[in-house]
């Protein structure tokens, strides 16, 4: 055994709080050794155990008709019919990003990816959902410009060499992000439903197989890093993110998807955060069984590692399995012809404890199912969020730009300009499977094997959330589903990532409970369960909390056919806004881009939101969508009205728009209130029909044309610009802004 | 002159290289397979021979993780004997991304491909304009004929000497010139050819331009025209065959 000496600064270097070292003793028996603190210190960190927010985690709706497996498993699994199911979920890589931005992106790619084909789905599709301080921040924009620089290289580099399209996403800028950059990503992959593989480790005496990369001292307490706020100190934390290798991740892809073909498989799981620890306790505590293996037998890239280092080590691309005894040697078969390590580190047995030993002795023995899943749960102290920005109104008048200027300058603002720049470093086609990519209100996928396609949204609105985290929850729901509905697609099911700052105030507790509460109702309304996902706590730098960020990605179905894209494609169609012009008023008017990039300002609430009136605006949208009478559709949300039929006139066709409306021109070019779809049509007549038997306002709004974008309101002209000023503004953005 | 004749079904037989690290591999049997109406096999690296095939695709990915040279580490590999024997043969050899790297690294064909003139990687839709007809790889295309087709590499600058540039277009080998050119290649090249005119390597991807729902369906002459230039080498066999009985 270890001679470490457990002491009160060890166990407190360990961020276990006394009563939680108290807890192991009482399930040990005894005190731990070294070893042995430092296996429980991962698996009972905020980011394994989600011991902050899984009391209210429950509070999700995680079932439905189509879900064959829900949280708890490496990903959530949905049957998309014909015997094919699709396995996806969102996780966050958002403290190794800030760190050491290229490798923090690059592995949170790898890590999700094999989240995926750990379940027997080859990945199909990413997309990612990202947040970084301002890029003309006067103080961190250079710093930020750097971290946006290498995280977006980082998803390529891994995205592009492993064969997986980069699909869609989104970018956003807030200060609140300075110090603390998101990274999240979601993937999905498509299995035959008879091949799902699961986590779950059987068969006492079967061999424990480990496979892939070599282990080393790298990203060695990387999940007990993602669970501490940010100080001065972390920027030396460096060797704790791991460097991630593409190459070899697509050979475990190809290696583990031909290996379960075999037969011989019984249960695998990925090495991701805590590795070793995490892979060998989780399949044990979900089997019932115990896990036994000698770390001599590791294969190791350095010398006089450890006990404590192997277990806690966080190198990359490696799995561990669980095979049937005396079949071995069919699954070492494929990982040798892959080039790869394939070696029986242990077996399982019936005791259900993790053994580990080294050199034969042992050196940590722990409970599998305490270790995994009786982590403290806390239910934390919290305020019902106060809404920071409510009381405040608008301030002075200041000089404001007229509707044309504040549309383009709208256009070429960071949150709402073109990401082009970004998305065409990712390679969105491979494997050919991509019918809408980047740059869509929602990505398609298809799946060749079975007609269907798979359409994905991502959304997170932080300046909704700061003003009402719960409304902003729902907000997020709202327009993930009305994107997939958009491009004709059934929204199905979900996966989240919580994004937020320091659990243990009470505040910050506040945002996370009225999120996962807004989520949870607005999920059950759309009928899109939470299938799995992720909690990122601790996003502060230097006590500066990120504002509230959750990141919703849902995913609809739909029959393979061209898909319905934004831009307007022919002069002369009737444009049609579906769901109305809408309603707003000055409260709800602070969380607007206008607002923001216009006014430089935020209060009030977010935009508010009619479930009732979105789900139908949904169910006519898939309805004409499924007619084929959308020529072009588009989803009003960043930027309102004006925004959104610019963007409708990227392609090159144009548009003629006229309101009847008593709002101010402010508010009815620019509110962003939502269940809002502006499509063009060759037959309005058809379309307002089904508008009408859906109870949906479908006023005809105008008419495309050649050239330019004009609009006015009772004869009064508000915009009236030519297609390639608005491109000039809203393609070349980014690039302005990172090279200035 | 083509080695195989084709079978009895008159189905042409592609043989699709797969190295550790190729990822357009299924992309190129699906094209093949699906959307040409022809058949494609996969070839393992480690295959000292190409077996009975018509042509020989090189498809694109990260052969060996490329993280040197770009096609430094698959020209070693053992497959590469069979292709270079193929092509020695007159066999039609077709390199696409990384498989025109590994054919350039290996010496099949000139010139080098280095990174790309912004230094990034760049995924979008190209035009090629199409620039000799005098090729089993164009033959089907019109004079000068646009193609779309996307493009998706970090290393795709064609650069090579002035003479060997020269050479390339006095020859009539460079097969397509970019529209707009993406990537800095010197002369605008996209794709050329060996001087005996059976092997071509391009950077953009005609795999992916097979069918409507990938955008284009340009891709289909470059197939097609190998399946008409395997076809009518065919039928000039039987026809020599015939004469001499």
């Amino acid at each position: 055994m270890s001679t470490v000496a457990i002491t009160p600064d060890l166990i407190a270097q360990h961020q276990l709080t006394e009563s939680e070292y108290r807890k192991i003793v009482e399930i040990l028996g005894r005190e731990p050794n070294y070893t042995e603190l430092g296996v429980f210190s991962v698996m009972w960190s905020e980011h394994c155990s989600y011991k902050s927010s899984r009391l209210h985690l429950k509070k999700l709706p995680t079932r439905g008709k189509l879900v064959v497996q829900g949280p708890g498993e490496n990903a959530g699994i949905v049957d998309v019919g014909g015997g094919y199911v699709i396995a996806f979920k969102i996780e966050s890589h958002n403290h190794p990003s800030f760190i050491e931005p290229f490798q923090g992106a690059a592995t949170g790619v790898g890590g999700i990816l094999r989240d995926i084909f750990t379940m027997g789905a080859r990945p199909i599709a990413v997309l990612d959902s990202l947040r970084f301080g301002p890029l003309d921040d006067p103080q961190a924009g250079p710093r930020n410009r750097r971290i946006l620089q290498g995280v977006v290289a980082g998803i390529a580099h891994y995205g592009n060499c492993f064969g997986v399209p980069t699909v869609g996403g989104e970018c956003l800028f807030e200060p609140c992000y300075n110090g603390n950059p998101l990274v999240n990503v979601f993937a999905l992959g498509v299995a035959k439903k008879e091949d799902i593989f699961y986590a779950s480790a059987a068969g006492v005496g079967n061999p424990v197989i480990y496979v892939g990369a070599k282990t080393g001292r790298d990203g060695i307490h990387g999940a007990s890093m993602a669970s501490a706020e940010f100080t001065e100190e972390s920027k030396q934390k460096r060797p704790n993110v791991q460097v991630g290798d593409p190459f070899l991740e697509k050979l475990l892809l190809e290696a583990c998807l031909e290996a379960m073909q075999t037969g011989a498989i019984v249960a695998i799981q990925d090495m991701g955060a805590a590795g070793l620890t995490c892979s060998t306790c989780e399949m044990g505590s979900r089997g019932g069984t115990g896990i036994e293996i000698e770390l001599d037998l590791v294969p190791q890239r350095e010398t006089g590692m450890t006990p404590y280092e192997i277990m806690l080590s966080e190198s990359q691309e490696r799995m561990l399995l669980v095979a049937e005894k005396g079949r071995e040697d069919e699954v070492f078969q494929v990982f040798r012809k892959w080039g790869l390590d394939a070696v029986a580190i242990g077996t399982v047995t019936g005791d259900g404890l993790l053994r580990v030993r080294q050199h034969g002795r042992v050196v940590a023995e722990i409970p599998n199912r305490e270790l995994a899943d009786e982590a403290p749960l806390y239910d934390r102290p919290h305020v019902a969020h106060a809404g920071a920005g409510r009381a405040r109104g608008r301030g002075g008048e200041g000089a404001i730009l007229n509707a044309q200027d504040a549309l383009l300058a709208l256009l070429a603002s960071s949150d709402i300009c073109s990401k082009r720049y970004i998305w065409e470093q990712y390679d969105y086609m491979v494997r050919t499977n991509t019918i809408a990519g980047p740059g869509a209100d929602a990505a398609i996928l298809r799946i060749k094997e079975n007609g269907v396609s798979v359409a994905m949204s991502l959304d997170g609105n932080s300046r909704y959330c700061y003003l009402s985290p719960r409304e902003g929850a729902m907000l997020a729901v709202a327009e993930c589903c009305r994107n997939l509905s958009t491009v004709g697609a059934q929204p199905v099911a979900a996966t989240n990532c919580l994004n937020f700052g320091n659990p243990e105030r009470p505040e910050i507790m506040g945002q996370l409970v009225d999120a996962i509460e807004g989520m949870s109702e607005a999920c059950r309304f759309f009928e899109t369960p939470i299938t799995g996902g992720n909690v990122s706590l601790y996003n502060e730098t230097l006590g500066e909390g990120i504002w509230p960020t959750p990141v919703m990605g849902i995913v609809g179905l739909m029959k393979t056919a061209a898909p319905v894209t934004r831009d307007f494609k022919t002069p002369g169609r009737p444009i049609v806004l579906l769901g109305g012009i809408g309603e707003c008023d000055e409260v709800r008017f602070g969380g607007t881009q206008y607002a923001k990039a216009i006014l430089h300002e935020l209060w009030g609430l977010p935009p508010a939101l009619d479930m009732d009136c979105e789900k139908r605006v949904h169910d006519a949208m898939r309805e004409i969508v499924a007619a084929g009478l959308a020529e072009s559709a588009h989803d009003v949300s960043d930027g309102g009205l004006a925004v959104a039929a610019a963007e409708c006139c990227q392609g090159g066709v144009g548009a003629a728009l006229h309101f009847e409306s008593d709002l101010s021109s402010e508010f009815l070019l620019f509110h962003e209130g939502p269940s809002r779809i502006l499509i063009s049509t060759a037959n309005a007549d058809a379309v307002l029909e089904i508008a009408a038997r859906h109870g949906v306002a479908a006023p005809r709004v105008g008419i495309t044309v050649n050239g330019g974008l004009a609009i006015g309101n009772r004869g009064e002209a508000l915009v009236s610009v030519t297609i390639d000023s608005l491109k000039a503004v809203y393609e070349e953005s980014i690039e302005k802004q990172l090279w200035s | 002159m083509v080695r195989n004749l084709p079978g009895i079904s008159k189905l042409m037989r592609f043989g699709v290289i797969v190295f550790p690290g190729s990822n357009c591999d299924h992309d190129a049997w699906y094209a093949v397979n699906q959307n040409l109406g022809h058949r494609a096999e996969f070839i393992w690296h480690d295959s000292a021979t190409l077996g009975d095939i018509d042509a020989v695709i090189l498809p694109g990915g990260f052969a060996y993780g490329d993280y040197l040279r770009c096609g430094a580490i698959a020209k070693f590999s053992p497959v590469m004997a069979g292709v270079r024997k193929f092509a020695a043969d007159g066999g039609l050899v077709l390199g696409i991304c990384n498989g025109f790297q590994i054919l350039v690294e290996a010496g099949l064909l000139p010139g080098a491909l280095m990174r790309n003139r912004n230094l990034k990687f760049i995924c979008r839709e190209v035009r090629l304009r199409t620039e000799t007809l005098d090729s089993p790889f164009t033959a089907a295309a019109e004079p000068g004929q646009i193609l779309r087709m996307p493009i998706a590499h970090g290393e795709g600058c064609y650069v090579a000497d002035e003479r060997t540039l020269d050479e390339l277009e006095s020859e009539d080998r460079v097969a397509f010139r970019y529209v707009d050119n993406p990537n800095g290649s010197m002369r605008d090249i996209a794709g050329i050819l060996n001087a005996r005119r059976n092997v071509l390597g391009l950077m953009p991807h005609p795999e992916r331009a097979t069918e409507p729902l990938m955008g284009s369906s340009d891709g289909l002459v470059i197939f097609r025209s190998m399946v008409t230039a395997v076809a009518m080498a065919a039928a000039s066999l039987e026809a020599a065959a015939a004469l001499q009985l």
